[in-house]
């Protein structure tokens, strides 16, 4: 199946890709709701592959019920669980099963988790993981055996435009690029400049940009992240924006909108997290289309 | 070095319940340099067993535990305290408790946790720098190894976690990969951060580890 996020990102259409939990369960009704309330909002729509090591359904199986509803998923998979074997087996599930839009991550560390006592693996890492990816589309597997058939996917990665030494970020960017990565989702960005250092660096790589926007829901859920979502930094006047607000959320959804309008000029296409608040989504992004 | 840490002593206790006779064994390597198992710590523990009830019928500290011919030997010599013991506590790493428990012929109670391979940064202060992986890489990361000191053991650079050259999983660890950044840096060498890593050769760490030199 020829991915409609690649195909718009190459014919320079500026997209809009969110993010849906899948749930701690196999019951997949509120997920498939909210999935469903996004359609025709967004793009494409990334799962989650037990984000901040928390176990939850296989994101490769809630990718599968969205292609099912005709929503177009971004298979987020972590070398956290799984070792090159189990990795290159779900990625060719997954392209048996018409997921072809991949994040290929190394995953948060399972000492962030809920099950911290798990033997994290990290066989590969993710630069090894975008190039088994490349590998599989090659119709080989890391092995080097034939593969029965030849899938297609499209690979992304994640960046940290914010994260400083950035020349040391840097370096793995381009090992990401020249892996087979042909978009980067961001880490949310609350600084618009440093987006366009990030963009402006990596211009030469030839790699679409998805600038990550978080929906921050009050003052208290902002400090939690900084304590404990790695990579992700919440500026203090922000900070203090939402902690003088009477409607916490609704300034949260300004704050969005007011980040996604600025970074517009310096990226392909927006992320946006909304953290629970998927139907606030349409509001974040009503000046963006 | 081995590192090992003495087990809380309620439950060494535990794993010795049944057994009222015991014959204490130490090493003089590596246990005696992280104080879980050197002459000072079998002697502590004799006093800390006998006040508890227990009999202890004698002591070695072996030179040293992992030796499997020194540790035969060593106990051959103390034949009748071992005899008279209902089982043996080792105070040393897996590697000395493994051999004891080979030629005692009598229950044998692992009284440490084996840690890992380490460096002695000062006294009584050690750091794991090397996870014996069989596969040496650390001509190409300026001396510092990521498969070690990167919780994530990650081989092409810092996870989407580093920030500030701070690691993901402790605020208070500088990344490895932010070390070997400015140790290249300082070796005008940072070229070698742009090379990529390919996936690790995990068969040169298959258990267990075996080597016969050649005559």
């Amino acid at each position: 199946m020829i991915s409609q996020l690649q195909q718009k990102l190459a014919t320079g259409r500026f997209v809009i890709t969110s993010e849906v939990c899948p749930p701690k369960g196999a019951d997949c009704g509120e997920f498939l709701a909210t999935a469903r309330g996004l359609k025709g909002q967004v793009d494409a729509i990334n799962v989650t592959d037990n984000q901040g090591a928390n176990m939850r359904i296989a994101p490769l199986a809630v990718a599968s019920l969205l292609v099912r509803e005709g929503i177009e998923p971004v298979y987020q998979i972590t070398c956290r669980d799984r070792n090159r074997m189990a990795l290159q087996s779900d990625l060719l599930g997954a392209a048996a099963l018409g997921v072809g839009n991949i994040l290929a991550l190394t995953g948060d560390h399972i000492s962030f988790g809920d099950h911290r006592q798990g033997k994290p693996v990290f066989d590969l890492d993710s630069v090894q993981l975008l190039q088994a990816i490349s590998t599989l589309e090659s119709g080989f597997d890391l092995a080097g055996n034939r593969l029965q058939g030849v899938p297609v996917f499209f690979a992304g990665a994640a960046a940290a435009p914010a994260a400083e030494p950035f020349e040391l970020t840097l370096f793995k960017l381009q090992k990401k690029a020249t892996a087979g990565a042909r978009f980067f989702q961001t880490q949310a960005i609350f600084d618009p400049d440093r987006l366009a250092r990030f963009t402006t660096a990596v211009s030469p790589l030839n790699v679409k940009v998805i600038a990550g926007i978080i929906l921050l829901k009050s003052a208290g859920m902002a400090r939690y992240m900084n304590r404990n979502v790695p990579g992700l930094k919440v500026p203090d006047h922000i900070v203090a924006e939402l902690e003088e607000a009477s409607d916490p959320v609704a300034k949260g959804v300004e704050i969005a909108s007011r980040l996604a309008s600025a970074v517009r000029s310096h990226c392909d296409g927006l992320h946006i997290m909304a953290m629970g608040r998927e139907e606030l989504i349409p509001e974040i992004i009503k000046e963006m289309r | 070095m081995i590192v090992s840490k003495q087990k809380p002593f309620a439950d060494i206790l535990a794993s010795l319940d049944g057994h009222p006779r015991v014959f204490l064994v130490g090493c003089a390597k590596c246990a005696t340099v992280c104080k879980s198992g050197g002459e000072e710590e079998v002697w502590q523990m004799q006093e800390a067993l006998i006040a508890a009830g227990k009999e202890v019928t004698g002591s070695v500290v072996i030179d040293e535990a992992c030796h499997m011919l020194r540790v035969g030997r060593d106990l051959r010599a103390r034949k009748e305290m071992v005899e008279e013991a209902d089982a043996l506590l080792v105070l040393a790493c897996g590697a000395g408790v493994q051999s004891i428990a080979a030629s005692a012929g009598k229950p044998t109670i692992a009284g440490a946790d084996t840690l890992f391979l380490g460096n002695i940064r000062r006294f009584g202060q050690f750091e794991q720098r090397c996870s014996l992986c069989g596969e040496c890489i650390l001509t190409e990361t300026a001396g510092i190894c990521p498969v070690t000191v990167c919780p994530k053991g990650l081989l092409n650079g810092p996870c989407g976690g580093m920030d500030e050259g701070r690691c993901e999983t402790d605020p208070e660890a500088e990344c490895v990969w932010h070390q070997i950044y400015q140790r290249l840096k300082e070796q005008q060498a940072t070229e070698n951060l742009g090379k990529i890593a390919p996936g690790k050769d995990f068969s040169r760490m298959l258990k267990p580890g075996k080597l016969k030199l050649d005559k």
